[in-house]
């Protein structure tokens, strides 16, 4: 089973004919995920690399039934590019694109649930990825194992070292979720827990979080409330320095909220298991599934 | 990215939100010249990004235009420490000059992106002055605040729900409702992340005036603002993060003695809490970005090694896409051309991995190779002892 992505997924690729678009949806391709073509507009009716090109996202559903999309369209077209999908009514929106003004997210956010059965991932993300079986992002395939692992993170290449001392130690991964590092996004730690803890192939969950915001400490009263599977959590950004922005737009910790510790606490008194190493992710996730490591 | 109270007020008298007169002397004789012109008292103001000017000297009031000379001289090129600043302090390159206003209430006031609403909120408080926070932790209930939806913007009731709450009335409400309405375009117009007038000043002949303001943008939004980006200030960011957004490098300094780079935020982050971990201190934040070129390699190298207080230097690449022999032919390259001084560090992961190690191990330089994240840090921990 697993979330979100799986054999199902027909998806298409908003910019795939630039670099990174054309890169990543061949990538994509080459995992096993059905990649059904394009959008770029002006350049509806050509081909790229064997993808088909349309102008529009609505023709790309009409003609080719894509019920996902990942959007590689720069800064200053990508909050368009998601309202575009949305209103073409596609299912699972992955915006990879990192940069989005604020305030264009926010008028983004403020339609979402206008659209019910949309679903958007990101901005600034790696995407998504359900092991052995589809990809939709920009992540590396062959570090994944498939199993029963839920992973959700903040962070791209923070997510790539849990995921591979997960396989290291032989642990699979049902699905990983990149929600992003932006302050304003679509899917939430909170909505990624909720999709793992209804999935019956997924065990128990590794939430990576950083610096700032207060999405993690909202995550810790879900779970402790609702959770019924064991979780690990690591938090980045222990050692940031106030009042500085830390690579990501939204890991930043501000009036002296949003630190590192503050989220610990409430995740530990959540009853999930936090390490303070991000060295020790797998080994903690082995423990809790009482696997011997 | 900030800018200076100067430029705030300029943009504000662009947006016709009232502030006070005032503008940047040329030199002591400028200060004294504009003094008179505001009737022979001024108020002399350091222009440095960090608050807590006022505490730390920066802020003073020129009771006649020759003390205003005097002051101006003092100030300019001062290294002005405030609570902000760090002990090391800040240079003052700039000095605003400030027609003095007579106040009679000083309020609080400000727009910023609310993460938790996803939207922009509006503050205010009429404790002014002091710092929101501390009203935030002590008198809660002082703080009005009203989230304004993106598709209205902010409405005339939810302006007239804040003025009326600021206790303001007759002309001093109209003028509120305007100076709110006008302070909204602003900060939606200019992608700001935060604008704070504080003090809010409502004077004794009932103007509304923004006696200073700070005001932030969201570095996501400046490709649409060349205006603004040329406000930019380079005298106030740490020489090495200037180049290093030459480069589009991700960089903070800190003041550790273990230089970092990494690709990623989140793993940037991660790798500088586990050097804290096995008892080290980081010297730096670095991320050379998800894709780490050859070039963005060798760029963050000399930036790191600039820094005197390195005495080692972790490279951590998880290179998913990427391929390691290239990381690892960038590594040694950058090695060559600058030549390191300090033992390095260097953990690979991605495609072709093994090769990569190959290459570093036959470099000849001392680049110690490391299997895992764990054995990274401590490795490197060693190295800086």
């Amino acid at each position: 089973m697993a979330v979100l992505v799986g054999n199902h997924t027909k998806l298409i690729v908003q910019g795939i004919t630039g670099r990174e678009g054309l890169f990543h949806a061949e990538g994509s391709l080459e995992y096993g995920t059905q990649v059904v073509g394009g959008v770029t507009p002006g350049k509806g009716g050509t081909e790229i690399e064997g993808f088909k090109v349309w102008n529009t996202v609505k023709e790309a559903v009409q003609e080719s039934g894509a019920n996902a999309t990942m959007i590689f369209v720069p800064p200053v077209g990508a909050a368009d590019a998601i309202l575009e999908a949305l209103d073409a009514g596609i299912e699972l929106i992955v915006c990879i694109t990192e940069g989005i003004p604020v305030l264009d997210m926010v008028k983004v956010k403020r339609v979402l649930p206008d659209y019910p059965k949309s679903r958007l991932i990101g901005p600034n993300c790696p995407g998504i990825i359900t092991p052995g079986s589809a990809k939709i992002g920009i992540m590396p395939g062959r570090i994944h194992k498939a199993g029963h692992v839920g992973v959700v993170s903040r962070s791209g290449t923070l997510t790539y070292e849990a995921v591979g001392q997960l396989t290291a130690l032989g642990i699979g991964q049902s699905t990983c979720i990149g929600i992003g590092g932006d302050p304003v996004n679509g899917t939430s730690h909170i909505d990624a827990l909720k999709l793992f803890n209804e999935d019956p192939d997924t065990h128990a969950v590794i939430m990576i979080g950083e610096i700032g915001g207060s999405a993690e400490e909202d995550a810790a009263a879900w779970v402790k409330a609702n959770m019924k599977k064991p979780v690990v959590a690591f938090i980045a950004g222990q050692t940031a320095p106030p009042g500085r922005r830390m690579g990501h737009a939204g890991a930043i910790i501000s009036g002296g909220k949003g630190t590192a510790e503050e989220k610990m606490k409430a995740l530990t008194a959540a009853g999930i298991t936090v390490v303070q190493s991000p060295a020790d992710m797998g080994r903690a996730m082995a423990e809790r599934l009482g696997i011997k490591a | 990215m900030n800018i200076h109270e100067y430029q705030a007020k300029e943009l504000l008298r662009l947006y016709k939100v009232a502030t006070p007169n005032g503008r940047v002397a040329q030199d002591a004789e400028d200060a004294r010249m504009i003094t008179k012109e505001y009737g022979g008292k001024s108020v002399v103001k350091a222009q440095i990004h960090a608050g807590g000017r006022g505490k730390g000297g920066g802020v003073k009031f020129a009771s006649d235009p020759d003390k205003a000379a005097e002051i101006f001289k003092a100030m300019l090129g001062m290294n002005l420490v405030t609570k902000q600043t760090g002990a090391e302090g800040r240079k003052v390159h700039t000095v605003f000059i400030s027609d003095p206003v007579d106040i009679d209430r000083e309020l609080y006031l400000a727009f910023l992106v609310d993460r938790v609403t996803s939207r922009v909120t509006l503050m205010a408080s009429t404790e002014g002055g002091v710092e929101i926070e501390e009203v935030a932790e002590k008198t809660p209930e002082k703080i009005l605040k009203v989230t304004v939806d993106p598709a209205l913007g902010l409405t005339g009731f939810q302006a007239r729900q804040i003025a009326f709450g600021l206790g303001l009335q007759g002309d001093s409400f109209k003028k509120g409702v305007t100076f709110l309405l006008n302070l909204y375009r602003l900060f939606t117009e200019k992608d700001c992340s935060m604008v704070e007038v504080n003090p809010l000043v409502i004077t004794k002949q009932g103007d509304v005036i923004a006696l200073d303001a700070k005001i932030g943008f969201d570095d996501n939004g400046l490709f649409r603002h060349p205006d603004v980006m040329a406000m930019r200030d380079l005298n106030e960011e740490a020489s090495e993060e200037t180049e290093a957004s030459k480069f589009n490098l991700n960089f903070i300094k800190l003041d550790g003695t273990i230089g970092c780079m990494v690709n990623g935020a989140g793993l940037a982050m991660g790798t500088m809490d586990i050097i804290k971990y096995h008892g080290g201190s980081p010297a730096n934040f670095l991320d050379v970005g998800g894709g780490a070129t050859e070039d963005a390699v060798k760029n963050a190298f000399r930036i790191i090694l600039q820094d005197k207080a390195v005495k080692a230097v972790l490279v951590n690449i998880f290179g998913g896409i990427m391929r390691c022999d290239i990381v690892a032919g960038g590594i040694v390259k950058a090695a060559k051309e600058i030549g390191i001084s300090v033992p390095v560090v260097v953990r690979l992961e991605g495609t072709n991995v093994e090769e990569g190690k190959q290459i570093l191990a036959d470099s000849g330089y001392n680049l110690i190779v490391a299997n895992d994240l764990r054995d990274a840090a401590e490795k490197v921990v060693a190295a800086a002892k």
